[in-house]
């Protein structure tokens, strides 16, 4: 017979057809409840992954509550900086974050503190307005001021005589003639804080939006002096301030690291140089790292406990977002989750079903001599092989119900208990 | 209006495609980095152009530190604006800094000039009609001259540039400035040109191509375009890129691989 023959032999291809029919029925009725289990398990799998990301806050959360709980009476308040880079430039967008949730809390009379001073270096106090305003937040002299050390830093307006606009925003802010003294500077940090919560007894936070434009003109002792003194200030709830990180040595930032109890870094996704000549694959690499970056988070204990964490950052056109790094998986499972065309449940007759399956290769303890499997085939295997082939018919304990576990040699495969050497062949 | 249907991938990089009442870069800030190989002075040629196109309002100040104001006549005629014309109907106003030399000497004397400089282009936007102060677009053609004009003390030049971008906020205008990315590249931190991209909202670079010099492309522009919140409704943080070449009457920009 030729070879292309045998595949067109009509008696083997309905042999072949009705085998391979029943081998598929045999299949999917002993495996089926193995399958739907694991679906089960999956499907716990995905809503533990997705409760888990739901009921936790998120970092970003986290620190806002921890900056709105304030700090003990005598002890230090929580501070918090966030270090960014050209890499991944979203630090005032995660200043401006924090900066209105505090900003809800205060109004909502939810925090420790009564009020906020913003200090302004890097944008105009009317930015600060406008983004508050914009978040529906009501923007009164009553709970905000805004030190401005942006319009006229360096008193060139007060040498040229020129007249401020009056803006919205002045009638909040209170200008910083000369931001190269850091103690007057910070003589009216406090006295607008102080003018906040009048003669009651309360406490302030403090917002620094660039501490990279006092380091400029600064040494980074004074600076660091600055902000430990606010940070001591008994009326001083708590304080937070930007960093351009890349600006300055690692020496400055570790410096004000260790002068806050969170540090949030932002970084890119993808470590790109971005001074380099770039090709495509770069290109898009600068694209993502220009819509997500990776948001770090340490947290330090008063008992010394440091806990490092990461989400991934994703900037929008309402602002930004956090997500947890592991909830990806966990919300690509949730939207394909409803697509899923099984049952994830098991019905009374499938379970009963399931439990008279007998596992291959398992030791029943039914009495019978146990038989492991050795690769060889015995007499009445053979045989009972040899009829099932030529009957084309299954005999499985349909009475019963029991599954079975049908096995079929493949043609080719090496007899085992040839004398032949397998390794005859070997060239060693 | 013809107008749109001329609008070019620059153009669009920048945003210029909107449909707004208001100018579309107005309180903004574009930095434009170029390097020895690909220069970018085209780009404010076009944005010169754009802003004194005849149905827009802009007026410029040009601080111009590299080139008279007969160089920037002869390119900008080619490219079919007058700029002497425009001059007189004062939508051009040119600075002329060329010869600018800061004191020298004490510690705090290179200020002065760049008071004063900053005095000059203050005065000029205050002088003109209400309606038109927020219409205004601040050029400086060089700041590694600005520099080089206060004998190198990059950190008033920084405080100047903090004036200037204080202006973006209290007018409305907006700041273009270019800059040389290379000549800060030997030094270990380069915080100036650091400190003016993350003053820049846009940021347009000029870089030679990867592959080597091309007789049909001459370099290539990545054009960052972030959004402040405060430009809500337009889309944020956008990456463009695309190849140009420069001609002698005009500019042709092409995404790679489009064209030659």
């Amino acid at each position: 017979m030729q070879y292309e023959d045998i595949f067109q032999n009509p008696n083997l291809i309905k042999r072949r057809s009705v085998m391979k029919k029943q081998c598929t029925k045999q299949y999917s009725k002993t495996w089926s409840p193995y399958l739907q289990n694991s679906q089960i398990f999956c499907k716990a799998r995905v809503l533990s992954l997705v409760a888990a990301t739901e009921t936790p806050p998120t970092m970003a959360e986290t620190i806002c509550r921890t900056l709105r709980d304030g700090g003990l009476d005598g002890e230090h308040a929580p501070a918090l900086v966030i270090k960014d880079s050209v890499a991944s430039p979203f630090g005032l967008d995660v200043f401006s974050h924090v900066l209105t949730k505090l900003s809800n809390y205060i109004l909502a009379g939810k925090s420790q503190s009564r009020g906020l001073v913003v200090v302004a270096f890097r944008r105009s106090p009317s930015f600060y307005v406008n983004l508050l305003k914009e978040r529906g937040i009501d923007v009164n002299h009553k709970w905000v001021r805004i030190l401005d050390c942006y319009t006229d830093p360096f008193d060139w307006k007060e040498r040229l005589n020129v007249k401020e606009h009056s803006q919205e925003a002045s009638t909040l802010s209170s200008f910083c003639k000369d931001v190269r003294d850091l103690d007057k500077l910070y003589s009216s940090i406090v006295e607008l804080g102080k003018g906040l919560i009048g003669q009651e007894k309360g406490r302030f936070s403090v917002a620094i939006d660039l501490v990279s434009e006092m380091l400029r003109h600064a040494s980074i002792s004074s600076v660091a002096n600055l902000i430990s003194n606010l940070r001591s200030h008994d009326q001083v709830s708590s304080i937070f301030w930007l960093l351009h990180s890349d600006l300055h040595e690692v020496r400055v930032s570790t410096v004000l690291e260790y002068l806050s109890s969170m540090v949030a870094s932002l970084e890119p996704i993808n470590a790109t140089t971005i001074g380099q000549k770039g090709d495509l694959e770069n290109l898009s690499l600068l694209e993502q790292n220009f819509r997500k970056g990776k948001f770090h988070v340490r947290f330090k204990r008063r008992n010394g406990r440091v806990r490092v964490m990461c989400e991934e950052l994703h900037v929008e056109l309402s602002g930004i977002n956090f997500t947890s790094v592991s909830s990806e998986d966990g919300i690509i499972n949730q939207r394909f989750l409803p697509k899923v065309q099984f049952s994830l449940q098991l019905s009374e007759k499938e379970q009963t079903e399931r439990a008279k399956v007998v596992l291959p290769f398992e030791h029943q303890g039914n009495g019978k001599p146990i038989q492991i499997y050795d690769g060889r085939r015995s007499i009445s295997e053979n045989k009972n092989e040899e009829t099932l082939v030529s009957t084309g018919k299954l005999q499985t304990d349909e009475d019963t119900g029991k599954g079975e576990i049908i096995y079929f040699r493949d043609s080719d495969d090496e007899m085992p208990d040839s004398d032949e050497d397998p390794d005859d062949d070997l060239d060693i | 209006m013809n107008d749109n249907q001329s609008l070019n991938l620059l153009d669009r990089a920048l945003g210029l495609d909107q449909q707004s009442r208001t100018w579309p870069l107005s309180g903004r800030v574009v930095l434009i980095e170029d390097s020895v190989e690909t220069t970018a002075s085209f780009v404010l040629h076009h944005l010169i152009k754009r802003s004194l196109s005849s149905n827009s309002s802009n007026v410029i100040v040009f601080v111009a530190f590299a080139n008279p104001f007969s160089h920037y006549d002869r390119v900008l005629r080619k490219l079919g604006c007058n700029l002497v014309t425009q001059r007189d109907n004062n939508r051009f106003f040119f600075l002329d800094m060329l010869m600018l030399q800061c004191p020298d000497g004490d510690e705090g004397k290179s200020e002065v000039g760049l008071v004063s400089l900053y005095e000059k282009i203050r005065k000029t936007i205050s002088l003109l009609p209400e309606d038109k102060k927020s219409h205004v677009t601040v050029m400086i053609d060089d700041i590694s001259l600005v520099e080089v004009a206060a004998n190198g003390a990059s950190d008033y030049v920084l405080d100047f540039l903090h004036y200037c971008h204080a202006l973006t906020s209290e007018f409305g205008c907006s700041l273009v400035t270019l800059n040389h990315k290379d000549i800060y590249s030997n030094t270990e931190m380069p915080t100036f040109i650091l400190q003016m991209e993350y003053l820049a909202d846009i940021l347009v670079k000029a870089e030679p191509l990867a592959t080597g010099l091309a007789a049909d492309v001459h370099g290539q522009l990545t054009v960052l375009n972030k959004a402040t919140s405060l430009a809500l409704g337009s889309s944020r943080n956008k990456v463009h890129n695309f190849h140009f070449k420069v001609k002698e009457n005009s500019v042709e920009y092409f995404y790679p691989g489009s064209r030659g």
